[in-house]
């Protein structure tokens, strides 16, 4: 077995190259706060906001755009802002089933499924202040995150990541452009639920790793463009995001 | 600011997403992504199905007592991440590999140098330097390969290549690449299998030069 999960010196060992690579500040306070914005109730300063986080419910703390803000999202804010371990622990009960399932479908072992996910989950406990709503879906998030654990792990490589993007610390998040990321993808799910079977069968297996490169590109008929269409007002923001953070590189 | 007009393909950033490009391929990939905000976004729009994918996956049930046994490691003391960014030409992927001290090329003959970065299978990356004007060696290929522009510019048959352009070449490809005048021009080239160069005398040192 390539883990020996239970022994955490070795766990923070083994997982040193990737936190090499990763670029932001850790400190889940030091930038500005979508998921309490424009709630008073909580403790901005994160100081009694951690004493009190094991108990809080995070489905009654959404900020005003939370309406339409995911659960999992929620969660997802709620671990990177406050160190949430019960939104983690929803977290993992919403995810863990599902990365065991398609690492199984890969061709894992039961027990090798369950070593890399669980590696999986306690980095996007440690990764979690690299969560931008406005950027990415968590489930999307998280499918890259156990990608970089899965190659890392079991070809004993280093997963090369693109250079990571500054957080932009001195403007507040836009909550609504998480919103409209969620409304897009939300508008992508149906799209792709609405494909013919046999299409659907063929994305699917390309998106979790069944099919070379070679196999998707001479797989014809695949909508990818419209894939990327369907999320281009995203697309378009996103864009946004990113030239507005690109600094020397 | 310099436009990036040769992008990658849906099928290289689907299956770098999904990590079943080889390693070698997947660092130009990164470094492709790293220098470019068009491919990024699209990217995103990848992920983002990734996800709805990942949603949607037979789940299966966990071993008793897994979450616990996490949950009790969340409070481990855990290394400072070091912030790796692009170091002069080299975006961060690569800058990674450099390390600090940068490339360690070698002579390649008529001015060209190179370094290897990784090998893996056959398939193999390596950093290209080629002098202003100069071509670089005529080759065809055994499969995939992606050439990334760090500095300076190229040109074959196919068009022109600036700084952050990806050209994508598969064995259909006979190509005379050569350097524009001006700057000397530095690239990355991932193949997924060596090389296959058409002249004689090149074939002969192959070997050697481990290209």
């Amino acid at each position: 077995m390539f883990l020996r999960k239970s022994d955490p010196t070795l766990s923070g060992r083994r997982n040193f190259g990737m936190l090499l690579k990763r670029t932001f500040d850790a400190n889940p306070n030091g930038r500005p706060d979508l998921y309490n914005r424009g709630v008073t109730v909580l403790d901005k300063a994160g100081k009694d906001a951690q004493k009190d986080v094991a108990d809080r419910d995070v489905t009654k703390t959404k900020p005003a755009a939370g309406a339409t803000l995911s659960q999992e999202t929620l969660w997802m804010l709620a671990v990177r802002d406050h160190r949430d371990k019960q939104a983690f622990a929803h977290l993992f009960d919403h995810f863990a089933p599902r990365l065991k399932g398609l690492f199984i479908r890969n061709g894992m072992s039961a027990a090798q499924a369950e070593d890399i996910l669980q590696d999986t989950m306690l980095s996007v406990w440690r990764k979690a202040a690299q969560f931008d709503p406005a950027r990415a879906q968590v489930s999307g998030w998280i499918y890259q995150v156990a990608r970089n654990r899965q190659i890392d792990i079991i070809r004993k490589e280093k997963r090369p990541i693109p250079e990571a993007l500054k957080m932009d610390d001195t403007t507040e998040p836009d909550a609504s452009d998480a919103v409209a990321l969620e409304q897009e993808t939300r508008k992508l799910r149906d799209a792709l639920n609405s494909l013919p079977k046999d299409q659907r069968v063929v994305l699917e297996k390309a998106y979790l790793g069944e099919l070379t490169h070679k196999d998707i590109q001479t797989e014809t008929g695949l909508p990818l463009g419209t894939i990327k269409s369907r999320i281009r007002l995203g697309l378009e923001r996103l864009r946004h995001e990113f030239s507005k953070t690109e600094g020397g590189a | 600011m310099t436009t990036i007009s040769h992008h990658l393909s849906d099928d290289l950033m689907i299956s770098y997403l999904a990590g079943t490009l080889p390693g070698p391929l997947a660092l130009v990939v990164a470094a492709h992504l790293s220098m470019c905000d068009e491919c990024r976004a699209s990217f995103a729009a990848h992920e983002a199905a990734a996800g709805v994918f990942l949603e949607d996956v037979e789940q299966v049930a966990l071993r008793a007592g897994m979450k616990s046994q996490l949950l009790a490691q969340l409070d481990a003391p855990v290394e400072p991440e070091r912030r790796i960014t692009a170091q002069g030409i080299y975006p961060a992927p690569l800058a990674e590999v450099l390390g600090p001290k940068g490339p360690k090329w070698r002579p390649l003959g008529f001015g060209s140098r190179q370094q290897i970065l990784s090998e893996q299978n056959g398939a193999s990356v390596r950093l290209l330097y080629i002098p202003a004007g100069s071509p670089v060696p005529d080759h065809g290929h055994g499969g995939l390969e992606l050439t990334l522009v760090l500095q300076g510019a190229f040109y074959d048959e196919t068009g022109r290549y600036g700084v952050g352009d990806l050209e994508i070449a598969d064995d259909t490809l006979e190509h005379q690449p050569i350097a524009e005048d001006g700057v000397d021009c530095i690239c990355v080239a991932a193949t997924e299998s060596a090389l296959k160069f058409r002249d004689f005398i090149p074939r002969l040192i192959q070997p050697l030069l481990r290209i």
